[in-house]
Formats: C-alpha cells, sequence, structure tokens
C-alpha cells in the first residue's frame, strides 16, 4: 500500500475516530478495561459487548498518540461482529505483523495499514496497546463462560 | 556557551530536555572515572592512601555543597541518591513524627510526584490536611495565594523553588520570611532551580531543601538534603545499617553516630559525590548568575520564536526561565516528540510527573522543552524550524 494512503486512514482514524464514546457505565452488557504502556502516555479504555461467542459492539475512549488512537478506532470496526474465535485469529495475525513473523495479510483488512510499523520499534507498542485490550476482554469472557 | 565542555553535544543531538537531566561535563566524567581508575575504594574504613584519598574527596564534596547553598555547617549537608530520595526522607523520617491530626501543609498543584505523593500518603495515615494553594490565571504560584492559605494550624509549606512544567520561579525569599513569622517549616525542592539560580538557605530561611546531582552537572544516583542541624537531629533514620551506628548489641541496645553520617548508612554513591564536587567546580567556574543570565536571554529568544508559529498553544508564555510548555494543534504530544526525534531533537512529551497541573490547565499531556547554558541560538533556530514544518509530523507516522 502507498504510504500516502496509508498515512490519510491513520490520520482520519486518529482525527476521527470511530466509535468513541464510551457506553453508561450503568450498561452492564459491556466489559470494560483498561490498557496502558509503561513506558509512555497512551492510555485507552476499551468496552465491549459480547454475545453469543459474538463481539456485538465496541467502543473506547481515552488518550494517545495517533498510532495508538488510529489503531484502536480501526480495531472497533475490524472487530465488531466477529465471533470470538474470528477475533482470536484477527489478533494472533495482527500480532505476527508487529512482530514480523509470518502473517495472513487477507483476514487483517484496514489493519494492514500498520504492516511498516516494525520499523520505528518505539510505536510498536503503541499500535498493540488496543490488542492487549481486546484480548484481555476475550479472557475475561473466557474466564466467565 | 560552553558547549565544547560537553563531548556528547558532538554527536549531532539537539538536546532540549535539560529539565529530565542534564549533560555531563568532561571534567565530571574525569573525576568519576579518575576515582574508578585510580583509588577505587571504600570510605571511613580504610587505613591505606586510597581509601584516605576518597575519604578525603568524598568530604570535600561536602564542603563544596555547604558553600554552594550557604548552609551553616557541613552537618547539615546529608547525601542522598536524589531529590526523591531526599523528600521522603523529610517526610517519613520529620514530618511522620512531627504531624498530628488537624495540622494542615500546604503544597499546590503544580508540584512533581515527589513533592505531592508522599505528602498525600502521610496526610491519609496520619489525618492531616493537605492544603492546595490556588495557582493564578498563569499557572505561578503567588505569595499572595499561599498567604491566604495560611491559618493557626499550618504547620509546613512544600514547594518547588522552580516546576518542571511552568517552570516558574517561586519567591522563595518572601515565602520564606512568611514561614518564619508564621512558626511554619518550609521545605523547598530545588530539583530545577539548583543550577539555574542561587539559593541561600539562610537568607531564604528554608528549613530542609532537596535537590539531585544529575540535574546539576552530575553524576545520577547523587542528591543532597539539606536540613537545619536541629531538625535533622530530629529526623529518624528510614535506614539502619553500617557506619551510621556507634554500637549495637543482641540485647538490642543500640546508638548512632552524629549528623551526617547518622542519616547515610551503608556504602554510599562514592564515585557519583565526588563527581558531583566537580560539577560544584564546574558551575562555579562559569559561575551561576552568568548561567542565569545567558538562560533567561536564550529562553526569550526561543518563547519570541515560538510565539510567531502558527497552531501552537503555549502555556507558559508570561514566564521567565528555562521552559518552554506547549502543544500544537490537532497532534498529540508523543507524536510530536517522536518527530522531533527523528531529526535529532530531544524534547520531552507527557505529563511530566506533575499530575495534578492538568486539573488547572485542563490538558493531560504537553510537549516541554527546557534548557541549559550550553544550548545555542542554532539548538532554538533548529527546533523552531522543525515545528514551523509541523506538516511533517504526520510523515512520521509510516
Ligand atoms: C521539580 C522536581 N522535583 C523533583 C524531581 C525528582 O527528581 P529525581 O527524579 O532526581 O529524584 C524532579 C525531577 O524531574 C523535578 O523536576
Amino acid at each position: 500500500m502507498d504510504a500516502n494512503v496509508k498515512r490519510n486512514i491513520i490520520l482520519d482514524n486518529y482525527q476521527n475516530p470511530s466509535n468513541k464514546g464510551l457506553p453508561d457505565s450503568n450498561d452492564k452488557s459491556y466489559t470494560k478495561v483498561n490498557s496502558r504502556n509503561e513506558s509512555c502516555i497512551d492510555n485507552i479504555d476499551v468496552a465491549a459487548k459480547i454475545n453469543n461467542e459474538k463481539l456485538e459492539d465496541i467502543k473506547f475512549d481515552g488518550e494517545a498518540c495517533a498510532i495508538c488512537t488510529s489503531c484502536t478506532s480501526v480495531m472497533t470496526k475490524q472487530f465488531k461482529g466477529k465471533t470470538l474465535e474470528e477475533a482470536k485469529e484477527i489478533v494472533t495475525n495482527f500480532e505476527n505483523m508487529i512482530n514480523e513473523q509470518p502473517y495472513n495479510p487477507e483476514i487483517l483488512g484496514e489493519f494492514n495499514i500498520y504492516d511498516e510499523i516494525y520499523k520505528q520499534p518505539s510505536r510498536k507498542k503503541c499500535a498493540l496497546l488496543p490488542i492487549e485490550a481486546i484480548k484481555k476482554i476475550i479472557q475475561n469472557d473466557n474466564n466467565r463462560s | 556557551m560552553n558547549t565544547e565542555d560537553f563531548d556528547i553535544l558532538k554527536t549531532g543531538i539537539d538536546y532540549l530536555d535539560n529539565a529530565a537531566t542534564t549533560m555531563k561535563p568532561k571534567s565530571v566524567i574525569k573525576a568519576v572515572t579518575d576515582y574508578y581508575k585510580e583509588y577505587t575504594s571504600n570510605i571511613h574504613r580504610g587505613d591505606y592512601n586510597n581509601s584516605i584519598r576518597a575519604d578525603k574527596e568524598y568530604e570535600t564534596t561536602r564542603e563544596k555543597i555547604r558553600e554552594f547553598i550557604n548552609a551553616q555547617s557541613k552537618e547539615e549537608i546529608i547525601y542522598t541518591n536524589g531529590t526523591t530520595n531526599g523528600l521522603n526522607i523529610v517526610v517519613f523520617g520529620f514530618m511522620q513524627h512531627y504531624l498530628k491530626p488537624g495540622d494542615e501543609v500546604i503544597i499546590d498543584q503544580a508540584e512533581h510526584a515527589s513533592n505531592s505523593l508522599p505528602w498525600i500518603v502521610l496526610s491519609k495515615k496520619i489525618g492531616f490536611k493537605l492544603v492546595f494553594a490556588p495557582l493564578d490565571k498563569d499557572y505561578k504560584l503567588t505569595v499572595e495565594s499561599i498567604k491566604n492559605c495560611i491559618t493557626p494550624n499550618t504547620k509546613v509549606i512544600s514547594i518547588a523553588h522552580i516546576t518542571n512544567t511552568i517552570g516558574d520561579t517561586r519567591d522563595i525569599n518572601n515565602i520564606g520570611k512568611l514561614c518564619k513569622e508564621n512558626n511554619i517549616l518550609f521545605v523547598v525542592d530545588a530539583a530545577q532551580s539548583i543550577a539555574h539560580t542561587k539559593i541561600d538557605v539562610q537568607e531564604d530561611n528554608i528549613n530542609f531543601l532537596a535537590f539531585s546531582g544529575h540535574k546539576m552537572y552530575g553524576p545520577t544516583g547523587t542528591g543532597i538534603l539539606y536540613g537545619k542541624k536541629f531538625l535533622l537531629e530530629k529526623i529518624q533514620p528510614i535506614e539502619y545499617g553500617g557506619d551510621m551506628n556507634t554500637e549495637f548489641s543482641s540485647t538490642g541496645d543500640y546508638s548512632l553516630k552524629e549528623l551526617p553520617t547518622r542519616l547515610e548508612a551503608g556504602t554510599r554513591n562514592i564515585a557519583g559525590v565526588i563527581g558531583l564536587g566537580a560539577a560544584i567546580d564546574y558551575i562555579n567556574s562559569i559561575g551561576l548568575e552568568k548561567i542565569h543570565n545567558y538562560e533567561i536571554s536564550l529562553h526569550q529568544y526561543l518563547l519570541e520564536q515560538m510565539k510567531q508559529i502558527p497552531n501552537i498553544k503555549i502555556y507558559n508564555p508570561s514566564t521567565q526561565g528555562t521552559i518552554v510548555l506547549f502543544n500544537v494543534d490537532k497532534y498529540f504530544s508523543q507524536d510530536v516528540a517522536i518527530y522531533l526525534n527523528q531529526l535529532n531533537i530531544c524534547i520531552r512529551a507527557g505529563n511530566h510527573c506533575a499530575k495534578m497541573l492538568h486539573e488547572v490547565i485542563q490538558d493531560n499531556s504537553t510537549c516541554r522543552i527546557s534548557l541549559s547554558f550550553y544550548n545555542t541560538k542554532e539548538d532554538i533556530d533548529k527546533v523552531v524550524e522543525a515545528l514551523r514544518n509541523q506538516d511533517k509530523i504526520l510523515d512520521t507516522l509510516v
């Protein structure tokens, strides 16, 4: 993908993120987790509603850099409507892409804009932060059922 | 000025994060390596030449520090490993035994974590009241604001001389007078001021003063706690061990040494202290006043240039000092710092350990440029040029 195209998608998701704003804190149908980096200032909350092994809705809020914010926005779109199994598959492939391991770009959709982030080691953790959050949510759900 | 004294500056970095830590001049590095190469030994316990030499250098630094801040005696100078360590000794070694429920301690929302979190923790434990003196519209702390907070229950005022965010210089001389008149203990965090402006602990009526060696061109892991002698004597050490005791036995009896050793348990950072002595010599060789005046004019230049760049919000445009705190519209602070890093320009992004400040300035994270005398106009031109080309921040995203 052309660098300019990638940049524009990142910028668009950064400046006009999708699914930003958490559900009402009284709404118990969502599982909420906080995810932050030890070494930098990215700090996001992700909330997901899981029904019948399916990610029915995902929202987020927080303050983070362009990579982290845009990647969280992309994540909410990519994962919405996916089954937990499908989500796990995407998570694994996304992590492999960031960590320069073999992966399948076909299932990563818009996430492919981060395929060169590995060149900036300090940015890798920014892209992985939302993924950490969704992993925690899936894990919580596993523990419950 | 004096850029040539710093080898690291020849590597091409534009170092503008001096509030985080400062570079070390050749003379400091030499003093440390000389100790390691020529006379490594422990202090206070050797009868051989190298130990005697280390002992002498170690204690000479104490006298240099005493003179630098005009303390009355060398016993009032305690070696610590930094400002944080010094302030924690004050809070948990002294205040814990001094403050009672109902007492009041005044701090403010611009304080660094090391001069706020210990107070918050102790106040929860003891039940004294932590009072936050309001900052003015420019986020500065004035004498008036503190004066208005003083009540008959006020026991302590603990503030930074210069903060690491807004960077305003507090009028410690007049605040010190207020403290004296009202029988209040005055604790000063000098981490950001010690290398930039003169402090006279007697003239300013300071009861406890803490600072770090690494922010004054000295080694990391060094610091000083100054306290008036009668107060230091009341500190219950938070560390017990070798060197600081005179005797102890299995019956449970023990006695401790006199100041300052009483508060310096275990093997200290000998190399660091010797390096710190060289740092004081270095500052004195240029002159603190000359450093101060140069930095003020450089800062003025930076501020004027920055004010002309579009889409930049400066949080402390009326502050004299070494710090400019800002954000570039539409960009997260860290994205700006990462962009500047690609141009070899070092600045800091984040909350700068002053996590209460955002309650006042409404922004959680900011960019900070902080200067030192070895910075030049060219350094400033470079960062200003980079910030003018802010569209390029995007290029660093992928
Ligand atoms: C105002 C202020 N106080 C205290 C500290 C803590 O210093 P240290 O980390 O050296 O203990 C700092 C360091 O950033 C500071 O800027």
